[in-house]
């Protein structure tokens, strides 16, 4: 009893003394950033150029070699290891048979012919009348519209690599994920021990994911396809979880009154009632698939990737364009096709309804029909091979697609050099230069001091140990020079996306209309593959950080403006009126409740901003970005480099560890409980 | 003076015995928390009232030590506030709670000792609930819904659609068949709930706040359906609720729970007649009394100048229902059961309790 007496009379004598430290709190711990920053300036100019670790691009530190000798040690072991022979080589050789068996099907010749075993028009029926049957009629045709385009881009045989790909990663994600989820839907202790390990894989640049996977499973559509498999199974278990959890329990609770077995009960109450947020868990993992299979063009997965990226390489503006629309033309047709199967799932079909009625015999009719495509094409070589003559005219358009875009970039850098150019060097030369400099030209003491203390301040102690801890593992990978030039990067980046997150989160959060507007954009371009995003700037910017800089604000833009939106969209409408009705301006609004109200979202769209800004300044190392990003992808092409690029991949992973858990830390304190107390 | 105790003997009467009860419960404890076991068997942790506990102990004693019989074909209402432990109480005795201590009999079966198998044998054919937010399946149909339970237990597909059939009828949904759960009213789907309910031809229902959810209009035509159907089908009825007018209208018996704990167990115009102690005198005071309290409440014993020549009614009469025969003697009405004098009822008694029931309204 004496015990539980102490905390009672503690909280009436100092709660004027409590809550005054709270209001000056804020300000308190923004004028301290302020001084470390202030502090780190002036020992910069005081000791700049020392202890910065440099390491030129072909140097090797001893963990780099040793890293190599372990990748030698690793490929010596692969005809004798029993892990090899017994394991890893015969997950390969599942995977490259399955995938492989995908490709016979769509893309390679196979069965001794020339051509796939179905040719164009029998994917492009088949495709259309799956549109047609788990979604509607709409997206059937927008399907049968979007895969005669990719033929006529002339891409089809790389399409349909990428699409075989893709569908075989899925099927995998779905046969592991469903199940999985569902596990974890079930018990809280297998949901706890989860959800760490899907934040970390999805935390991860897609980049990062690759050159660990060759070294098991060496380049080619297996790594590939175990890299996607990664990559993108977290949102299908995440949601299958999730919905799982979110049936009501009344129902659970009804089903077993009624004395449902478990599997009843999954069958018959739990997998119905969460089929829509699985199929949205299956719209998400598609789209992740896509980006990731375009991304393994570097581990040499055959498709669309490898085409964007030759021509990146080659900075050929105008066939990268032509392969990039083919991208954006795929996601978007897995995209609306999977969009509508889920919404078809919600909706109850009105038997009642006349077109309702005719469902069932026109898609019987039509079954038939992409029967019938299917047999055409493998009888027919026309059928079978999209054509590119008809009639004796050209009807391909890749090439004018090319043509044209080289001739607007052309007209572009001609005419708008000026602007844009301007802008580049405008920005290069006042904004990333200096801060760059701040990063990689102090000495790395002064660095690790500053961000420790930066940290402390926005997340608290925890994180502060975490960016130490992550920091210090960076300069054991020996790339300290080249992760902070990504880091500065990757901030600068970051700092834009928030202040675009700002201003138009508040607009459409404010706005029905503006989000009514923004949002479709928005959405579709959260679907696109990061690779895609690097073509067109490219063209307006060519080869360099800026570039890449640029890529990764409209990559992360789309999230960042989302999660800000919903966090004022979420203050309660309540509170509003009463600011309104106490004569609060419209700013007044704005600054003193609803965005005081959203800091947690204000923090969670800096999380994502930030995860997504860093695995696209990554990339941005295939178009002159240089630092962590070149590492890697110059450690899957020159042998002696491989090492120094796993040693690359895992500075990124610390450095998205620890940008993640610090904005993490900060969203938690930014959390409404901070407000009460 | 000896007449007046006579109610509770009556009470007790109603009361069946632990052997011949449709269901039987003794020393029932749910508690949820650490070292819940413990609680039950150590008689300091027992004595301590539940906020000590969850104090002292960090543990939360939904059900405390309740115990009752219910008569076959008997309609018996749990009644209290919310937090009172009566929805757990209810979970417990279908095993949807696992219960922490205490005995529970459904037709002399120990429910406790049922494996996994047989407590499902149980819930498919030998009871069933009905839920307050209903519990139905939204992808399924009305029919279809209704025939849930039955497919778990495995009947032909033919067969329980007749029998599905049957109890739409029965409740009232015909011509709704082929509806979906969001299409129909709240009064509506909560007959879908106990058409399902009733699908498995089950001896025993309980029933969790089924009307709570609903409007008060519908809920009275509901009361009234559920009257019906005990009337035509005479299933045991365990009934939570915390409406005690809804109690008093289809309770035989009420058991009144606070904290976990049972008040106490009585007809309705015993609860008002002889409330145990001040809460349920409280709680039975808003109450219009003269539908529920009968003549052996409000009688007196006979004084020496009463004349005794006046008109005779049994001690089971409502109030309401004597009000004009009470009134339009000149004489105090003499209560008499088995030819004997219990008591008189003269106007001042009558009208006490009338003009009470005109000021609550």
């Amino acid at each position: 009893m004496a015990v539980a007496a102490p905390p009672a009379p503690s909280p009436p004598a100092p709660s004027p003394a409590t809550s005054s430290a709270v209001g000056r709190r804020r300000p308190r711990r923004a004028l301290l950033a302020v001084g470390v920053v202030g502090a780190w300036v002036l020992l910069w100019v005081l000791l700049q150029g020392r202890d910065t670790l440099f390491l030129s691009p072909a140097t090797l530190t001893p963990l780099h070699r040793r890293l190599n000798e372990l990748a030698d040690a690793v490929s010596a072991g692969r005809d004798s290891s029993p892990v090899f022979l017994y394991g890893v080589d015969l997950v390969r050789a599942g995977l490259d048979a399955f995938v492989g068996g995908v490709q016979d099907l769509l893309a390679r010749p196979s069965g001794g012919r020339p051509v796939p075993a179905v040719g164009w028009l029998g994917v492009v029926a088949v495709a259309t009348w799956l549109a047609t049957a788990l979604g509607n009629l709409r997206v059937g045709a927008l399907t049968a519209a979007g895969l005669v385009l990719l033929g006529l881009q002339g891409l089809w045989t790389e399409s349909m690599d990428t699409l075989a790909l893709t569908l075989s990663a899925v099927a995998l994600c779905l046969l592991i994920g469903v199940p999985l989820g569902v596990w974890a839907g079930l018990s809280p202790r297998v949901h706890r021990l989860l959800t760490p390990v899907l934040d970390f894989l999805q935390t991860m640049p897609t980049f990062v994911y690759l050159a660990p996977l060759t070294l098991f499973f060496l380049i080619g559509p297996a790594s590939a396809t175990v890299a996607t498999l990664l990559y993108a199974l977290p949102p299908v278990v995440r949601l299958t979880a999730h919905g799982v959890r979110s049936v009501p329990p009344s129902v659970v609770e009804a089903s077993t009154s009624l004395g449902a077995t478990g599997p009843q009960r999954l069958r018959g109450v739990l997998l119905p009632m969460s089929t829509r947020t699985i199929a949205l868990g299956v719209n998400q993992t598609i789209m992740a698939a896509l980006s990731m299979v375009t991304v393994a063009a570097l581990i040499d997965a055959p498709g669309l990737g490898r085409t964007v990226l030759k021509a990146l390489q080659t900075l050929d503006v105008g066939v990268a364009f032509n392969a990039g629309l083919a991208i954006v033309v795929l996601a978007i047709v897995l995209d609306r096709t999977t969009t509508a199967a889920s919404e078809r799932a919600q909706t109850r079909p009105d038997r009642s309804r006349r077109s309702a009625r005719l469902r069932r015999p026109a898609l019987l009719v039509g079954a038939v029909a992409a029967g019938a495509a299917v047999l055409l094409s493998r009888t027919y070589l026309w059928a079978a091979q999209f054509p590119s003559v008809v009639g004796g005219t050209d009807i391909g358009i890749g090439d004018d697609v090319a043509r044209t875009a080289d001739s607007v970039t052309g007209l572009v850098q001609e005419h708008l050099s000026g602007i844009t150019g301007g802008l580049k060097d405008a920005v290069t030369l006042f904004l990333l230069n200096p801060f760059e400099e701040l990063l990689t030209g102090s000495p790395w003491y002064v660095v690790l001091t500053a961000l420790v203390c930066l940290s402390a301040l926005a997340g608290g102690a925890r994180a502060a140990v975490t960016t130490a801890v992550g920091l210090a593992l960076v300069i054991g990978t020996g790339l300290w020079f080249d992760a902070m030039t990504t880091l500065a990067s990757t901030v600068l980046a970051t700092l834009v996306v928030m202040a675009l997150g700002l201003v138009v989160g508040v607009w459409m959060g404010r706005s029905r209309r503006a989000d009514a507007v923004l949002r479709p954009l928005l959405d579709a371009g959260q679907t696109l593959p990061a690779f895609v995003y690097l073509v067109p700037f490219l063209a307006l910017f060519g080869a360099s950080r800026f570039t890449a800089i640029t890529a990764a604000v409209v990559y992360a833009a789309p999230v960042a403006i989302k999660i800000v939106a919903d966090g004022i969209r979420s203050v309660p409408a309540t509170t509003v009126e009463a600011a309104t009705a106490l004569g609060s301006t419209r700013w007044q609004v704005v600054r003193a409740v609803q965005l005081p109200m959203a800091g947690r979202s204000l923090a969670l769209a800096a999380n994502q901003g930030v995860i997504f800004v860093l695995s696209m300044v990554v990339v941005g190392g295939l178009v002159g970005a240089g630092a962590l990003g070149y590492d890697v992808v110059a450690g899957f092409s020159q042998g002696e480099l491989y090492g120094k690029g796993l040693a690359a991949g895992a500075a990124i992973v610390l450095l998205g560890s620890v940008l993640d858990r610090v904005t993490q830390a900060a969203a938690r304190r930014a959390g409404p409980d901070a407000h009460a107390a | 003076m000896g007449a007046v105790t006579a109610p509770t003997a009556t009470a007790s009467a109603a009361a069946p015995s632990p052997a011949q009860a449709a269901v039987s419960v003794r020393g029932l404890w749910k508690v949820f928390g650490p070292g819940a076991r413990s609680v039950p068997t150590d008689p300091a942790a027992r004595a301590l009232s539940r906020r000590e506990l969850l104090e002292q102990r960090g543990c939360t004693a939904a059900v405390r030590d309740v115990g009752f019989d219910v008569a076959p074909g008997e309609v018996f209402v749990v009644m209290g506030l919310s937090g009172s432990g009566k929805s757990t109480l209810v979970r417990c005795l279908t095993r949807l709670v696992e219960p922490t201590a205490g005995q529970v009999l459904l037709e002399g079966e120990d429910l406790l000792a049922a494996d996994d198998r047989r407590l499902r044998e149980l819930r498919r054919h030998s009871f069933a609930m009905v839920f307050q937010h209903f519990g139905l399946l939204p992808h399924r149909r009305v029919l279809d819904n209704v025939s849930y339970g039955l497919e778990i237990a495995g009947t032909g597909k033919a067969q329980r659609r007749r029998r599905a059939q049957e109890v739409v009828d029965l409740v009232g949904l015909s011509g709704y068949e082929a509806a979906y759960p969001h299409q129909l009213s709240g009064g509506m789907q909560q007959r879908v709930g106990l058409a399902r309910a009733l699908a498995g031809d089950p001896g025993l229902l309980f029933l969790d706040e089924p009307f709570s959810a609903l409007d008060p209009l519908i809920r009275r035509e509901m009361q009234n359906e559920v009257v019906r159907l005990h009337r035509e089908v005479g299933t045991t009825m365990v009934f939570v609720t915390h409406d005690l007018r809804e109690a008093l209208r289809l309770g035989d018996r009420i058991l009144i729970m606070r904290d976990g704990r049972p008040v106490q167990c009585a007809p309705g115009d015993e609860l008002l007649g002889a409330p145990a102690d001040d809460y349920v005198r409280d709680f039975v005071r808003e109450v219009p009394r003269a539908g529920v309290l009968t003549l052996r409440w409000i009688m007196r014993p006979p004084a020496a100048d009463d004349p005794l020549d006046g008109p005779e009614l049994g001690p089971d009469v409502v109030v309401r229902e004597a009000t004009r025969a009470v009134l339009a003697a000149d004489r105090p009405v003499k209560v008499v059961a088995d030819g004997r004098l219990l008591g008189i009822v003269g106007h001042d008694e009558i009208l006490s309790i009338v003009a009470d029931a005109e000021q609550v309204g």
